[in-house]
This record gives structure tokens, C-alpha cells and sequence, in this order.
């Protein structure tokens, strides 16, 4: 990610119909893309704007079973940093992902805008698929 | 996909997917619907979402699902299962993230009439009085000790700071407080969300509003119950916030290693669950019973925020208590219960996920003048159309596991709702139709337009036909808050 408008694009990801709760569909070449396709997705839904500074640093560590608890965990942590420090990310750095560990540096800036309250990124039938150009995923949010 | 013709026809309003459907199905699925509801219920992933839930082990009866099912993550929104104790499984997703949503009615003794010119400063100081919207922080921030007991007393606790009256307590579901919460069970981080909420009604589908009781079906339970046709009443509809939202999230997680550990096959992994008398089963139990009281507490400080507006509006004309609580009940928890099924007398964990305990005349867990007419049930509709109160019967025990329906239910979806409707006209249309509207986000609002939600009343008379809840009285709104 260059900039914060890379965070609003819509390359990479689609919002998908859902009755009740917001659905979207994540796709990337290699599972770091999707990972951070999913972050981007997930800023985008909840309409976040961030501001130009102070820029903050964080490490984020995350253990799972599989590659899909590691995508769940990454989107929940990402919503507790909104929650409790008012950060969105502004650039990603994956630096580990294998099927049982996450490890990125995220550039967080702080919200200025952020207009859906989202609960949490749930499990419900997910998976992640191997595709003929990467991975996919369809994520369900519960709003 | 499923169609009309896997089901077997119980009655006009009960209706059948057997196990044979499905290989791995432990329990029927029966849904409680008229046929226009149940093509409604088709039309999303509803009932393969409840034939997923009847595939969990552990389960007795059937899956019970409500005329105002919709589509969810895990467990179909409308859902209802219980499974055995000892023996069965807890499972946060049939749950939900929004541990313990429930619905808060209030009576008031003043009239539409002589509140009519007063409306819009009422929606406005109900907006300003009760902290709404995405992020917003409560006016009661807590330190952890605090926080720890709010989540052991609930209700009580509000009660102990002003926030409460003592005849508010029996009028709530478990007189609003679940023995045996330990919130050394909910994690650091779920306490740092809740610290800063208490007292706030949050976004997304939570609402204040106020209506008129537009007719009363059962006037003698309607007397005991203190509702008064053409008068005010007030509903809060919230849950137990960021606190609940991460108890879900840190036990659906966990729970992930309880299914590989306990050998647990699953059709959904939002469907994650651990045996219940399992450590971890234990845990989350505990955990989602301070959220649950989290819940009540949080309801409860509206209420008096609520209060504290009637006065400012109408002063000596509210009288010394202008709400007076008609009841206060959960629609997304886990309870232990005895129930007869199946000819036998059972203990059994039931997880209503937007569904309503709804127990009928009787019920040793009422106030005594509750006692002789059942649980009253609320069930909020749209924004801008009709809410009902009912009460709970006898013969839903062996339907439904003494539950009913919670609310209208979607059918059209959030992305279209808000590529169809814009938030400022729809605002507009309500204005027009004398309903106050205060909202923090236009585009919310959208999101939650009638167009967006089945017919509350149709889905009211589907369960009152269907035997598992009684009509007492219809409101319509005249004012609403939505952040």
C-alpha cells in the first residue's frame, strides 16, 4: 500500500449480498495480497478515512490452527486497533505467514472517519481456496 | 438448495425438514411460519444454516426456527436448539456476537395527545441523553474492579448506583441478574472494550423509540402489564456492546482448538462448540453470563436516561416515575433450562439466537402479577412500522422449548437497502408520516428501512397461530433514535 487511497480502492476485493450482516470476497496472488486485500476490504466497508498523521508503529503477532483462523484473527485485531487506539493501517507489512503464524508490521494512522460499527469477522463458511491466479476467501461480517 | 418439498407439513404453521435430508442431521428442523414466510425464509440461506445447526451433536428435540428467520453467520438469526447437560455442547457462534440483545419496554401514563406538540424535543433529548453511534463512550466509565461487578450483578448493580428502581428488577428476564458470571473469564481485552460503554445504546439495528399503544387484544393482561390504549411507551433495543462482541470473538476462537481436541466434526466453523461440561464449555459459559449482565446493566442506565428526558420534556405532567418498566428480555443467550421433550423431562442448555424465551402462565420466575398471564414478549418491528407485546405460552414447550420470534427478521439485504433507499429521504417519509427521526448516519439509516424487514405482524400472527406466543398489544412509533 502507498497511500491511505489505496485503502478505499476496490481492486481486490467485492461486497457480496447478505441478508443480515455484510459479506465480501478477498482475492489475491499470493496469501500475504490476500491478507492485506481482506484488510483493505474491511476498511472499505466500514467507510474508514484516516488522517495524515502522527503515523504509529505496530507489531502484530497471531497464532491459529490454519491459514483461515490466522485471516479471522488478523481482521478482529485490526478492529480492536480501531477500537482502542483509533488506528486504522495505512501500510502493511507481512513479514511471516505460514499456516499457524501471523507476523506483520502495520503503519496505523489515526481514524478520522469510521461509519459502520463492525462486531466482529466471523468463521461462517469460510475458506480459503487456491485459484487459478492465487487465493480467494469470502468473508462474512456480523454488523 | 432446499426447496418447499423437503418439508413435511405439520400444521398450517409448523413445518418439518426431517433427518432424512441430510446424512449428518441429528434433529429435525420444524419452522414456525405461515407459507408466505416460509418462501420468504427460502429465499436466503436461512434453513441450510438450520439444517447445519441440527447436523451439532449433542442436541435433543429439534431445531426450532422462528417465522422471522433470516440469514446470519454460524446459526441462522431466528434460531433456536437445545442439547443435553451433561453431555451436549455451548456454542458461542448460536450465540452471537451481541451477547444478551434484548428489548426493554416502558410504560408511560401520558397520553399521545397531549405529547403530540412535544415529540421532536422528546427524539431530540433522547438523542443528546442516551450516547448512540459508532465509537460513542458512555457516560459511566468504569475501572476494571468496577466493570467485574457490573458483570456479577447486572441489573442490581444499577440499582445499587441510582440507575435503577427496585421495582425494575423483577419485570427483567432472570430479575436481571445470571448467577454464576465470572468475569476473571472474559479477557483483558473484552474488558478494555466494555470499560467505556456502560450506558450506551450503540449503531447498526439498536434503536430507542418511542410509540403510542395503538389497540390492546387482551385487556386483562393488558391492565396487569400497566399498558393504557392511546398512551406512550418506550422500547430499548441494545445488547451488551464491545464487552459481549469480544467474549464471542476470543471464545469462538478458542473453541477453534476445543473442536480438534474433543474430536467435533463441523459443518460451519462458525458453529464451533465444546462439550459443555468441558473446561472451555465451562468458560464461556461464565464468560457470556458478565456479558449478559453487562447487557442488563447497559439497558438498564438507558432507562434512566430515558426517564431523565420524559422528565425534561414534560416535567410534573410525567409524575414521579414517567416510564414504568413492563419487562426486559434477552434474544441472544444460552440458558440452562428444564423442558419436557419428547415425553421426558430434560435439562438442556437452549441458545436462542434472535428468538425470545417466552414461558407461559405459571413461570416461578415472574413477578407475582406476572405470575397468572406468563413472560411478556416484546418484539420490536421496523423502524416505522407496528411492535408488538405478547405474552408466552404453555404449549410452546414442546414446540419451541418455551421461545418465540424476536422481531420483523430482514429479507432484503444491507447492500442493496442502502443502493435503493437514500437515509435523508427516508428520514423525510417518516417526518411526514409524524414519526421524529434522530440518527447519527444517514446511510444507517437506509440500512434499516422498513423496505428492508418482513411483516412484523404477520410474523406476530404466525407464532400467536402457531401456539407458541399470545397477542396483548400493538404500538406504533412516533419517535425514533437510531446512532
Amino acid at each position: 500500500m502507498k497511500d491511505k487511497s489505496d485503502l478505499t480502492a476496490t481492486e481486490g476485493f467485492e461486497e457480496i449480498e447478505h441478508t443480515a450482516d455484510w459479506a465480501y470476497r478477498v482475492w489475491g496472488k499470493s496469501l500475504e495480497a490476500l491478507f492485506i486485500q481482506a484488510a483493505k476490504g474491511l476498511y472499505h466497508l466500514a467507510g474508514a478515512r484516516l488522517s495524515d498523521r502522527p503515523e504509529t508503529i505496530r507489531e502484530i503477532r497471531l497464532q491459529g490452527i490454519d491459514s483461515e483462523s490466522l485471516l479471522i484473527a488478523w481482521l478482529n485485531e485490526l478492529l480492536h486497533l480501531h477500537e482502542s487506539e483509533n488506528l486504522g493501517c495505512d501500510r502493511i507489512e507481512i513479514l511471516q505467514l505460514d499456516e499457524r503464524n501471523l507476523q506483520a508490521t502495520v503503519t496505523g494512522l489515526p481514524v478520522q472517519q469510521w461509519l459502520k460499527d463492525i462486531k466482529a469477522a466471523t468463521y461462517h463458511n469460510l475458506a480459503i481456496r487456491s485459484t487459478e491466479t492465487g487465493f480467494e476467501a469470502t468473508i462474512v461480517l456480523d454488523v | 438448495m432446499i426447496t418447499k418439498q423437503d418439508f413435511r407439513r405439520i400444521n398450517d404453521y409448523i413445518w418439518e425438514i426431517p433427518t432424512s435430508f441430510h446424512p449428518q442431521m441429528k434433529v429435525p428442523v420444524w419452522v414456525f411460519a405461515d407459507e408466505e414466510l416460509l418462501e420468504d425464509a427460502l429465499g436466503d440461506l436461512s434453513i441450510t444454516q438450520a439444517v447445519n445447526v441440527a447436523c451439532l451433536p449433542g442436541l435433543v428435540g429439534h431445531v426450532a426456527i422462528m417465522p422471522d428467520v433470516h440469514q446470519g453467520y454460524g446459526m441462522p438469526i431466528g434460531g433456536v436448539m437445545a442439547s443435553l447437560v451433561p453431555g451436549g455442547i455451548i456454542s458461542p457462534g448460536a450465540v452471537g456476537y451481541d451477547i444478551n440483545c434484548g428489548v426493554r419496554v416502558l410504560a408511560s401514563p401520558i397520553d399521545y395527545q397531549s405529547a403530540k406538540p412535544y415529540l421532536s424535543d422528546l427524539a431530540s433529548t433522547l438523542y443528546r441523553n442516551c450516547p448512540s453511534g459508532v465509537g460513542e463512550k458512555g457516560s459511566i466509565p468504569l475501572t476494571t474492579e468496577e466493570l467485574d461487578n457490573v458483570c456479577r450483578k447486572g441489573a442490581r448493580w444499577a440499582l445499587e448506583h441510582g440507575y435503577a428502581l427496585e421495582e425494575d428488577l423483577p419485570r427483567t428476564e432472570e430479575f436481571g441478574c445470571l448467577e454464576g458470571a465470572d468475569p476473571s473469564k472474559a479477557s483483558k481485552r473484552a474488558k478494555e472494550r466494555g470499560r467505556g460503554q456502560l450506558g450506551t445504546l450503540g449503531a447498526g439495528n439498536h434503536f430507542l423509540e418511542v410509540d403510542v399503544i395503538e389497540e390492546i387484544y387482551d385487556r386483562e393482561a393488558a391492565e396487569i402489564m400497566g399498558l393504557q390504549e392511546g398512551c406512550l411507551a418506550l422500547q430499548i433495543h441494545c445488547g451488551s456492546r464491545g464487552f459481549g462482541h469480544q467474549i464471542c470473538t476470543d471464545y469462538v476462537q478458542d473453541f477453534q482448538w476445543a473442536v480438534i481436541n474433543y474430536g467435533i466434526q463441523l459443518p460451519d466453523r462458525e458453529l464451533v462448540c465444546a462439550p459443555i461440561d468441558s473446561t472451555e464449555g465451562q468458560a464461556y459459559l461464565a464468560a457470556m453470563k458478565a456479558a449478559a449482565n453487562y447487557a442488563f446493566a447497559n439497558r438498564q442506565t438507558l432507562a434512566y436516561h430515558a426517564r431523565r428526558s420524559f422528565k425534561e420534556i414534560f416535567g410534573s405532567q410525567a409524575g414521579e416515575n414517567p416510564l414504568r418498566q413492563v419487562y426486559d428480555i434477552a434474544h441472544n443467550m444460552a440458558k440452562i433450562e428444564k423442558h419436557r421433550i419428547e415425553g421426558k423431562d430434560m435439562t438442556v442448555c437452549v441458545h436462542r439466537k434472535g428468538a425470545t424465551r417466552a414461558f407461559g402462565p405459571g413461570f416461578a420466575g415472574l413477578p407475582s402479577e406476572y405470575r397468572p398471564i406468563g413472560q411478556p414478549v416484546l418484539v420490536p418491528g421496523s423502524m416505522g412500522t407496528e411492535s408488538w407485546i405478547l405474552l408466552g405460552t404453555n404449549t410452546n414447550e414442546e414446540l419451541s422449548f418455551g421461545s418465540t420470534c424476536h422481531g420483523a427478521g430482514r429479507v432484503m439485504s444491507r447492500h442493496k437497502a442502502k443502493r435503493e433507499i437514500r437515509g435523508d429521504l427516508l428520514r423525510q417519509e417518516l417526518e411526514n408520516e409524524g414519526i421524529s427521526v434522530r440518527a447519527g448516519s444517514m446511510p444507517g439509516l437506509a440500512e434499516e428501512a422498513p423496505k428492508a424487514y418482513k411483516d412484523v405482524s404477520r410474523v406476530v400472527e404466525a407464532v400467536s397461530k402457531a401456539g407458541i406466543a399470545h397477542k396483548v398489544a400493538r404500538l406504533h412509533p412516533i419517535a425514533v433514535v437510531k446512532g
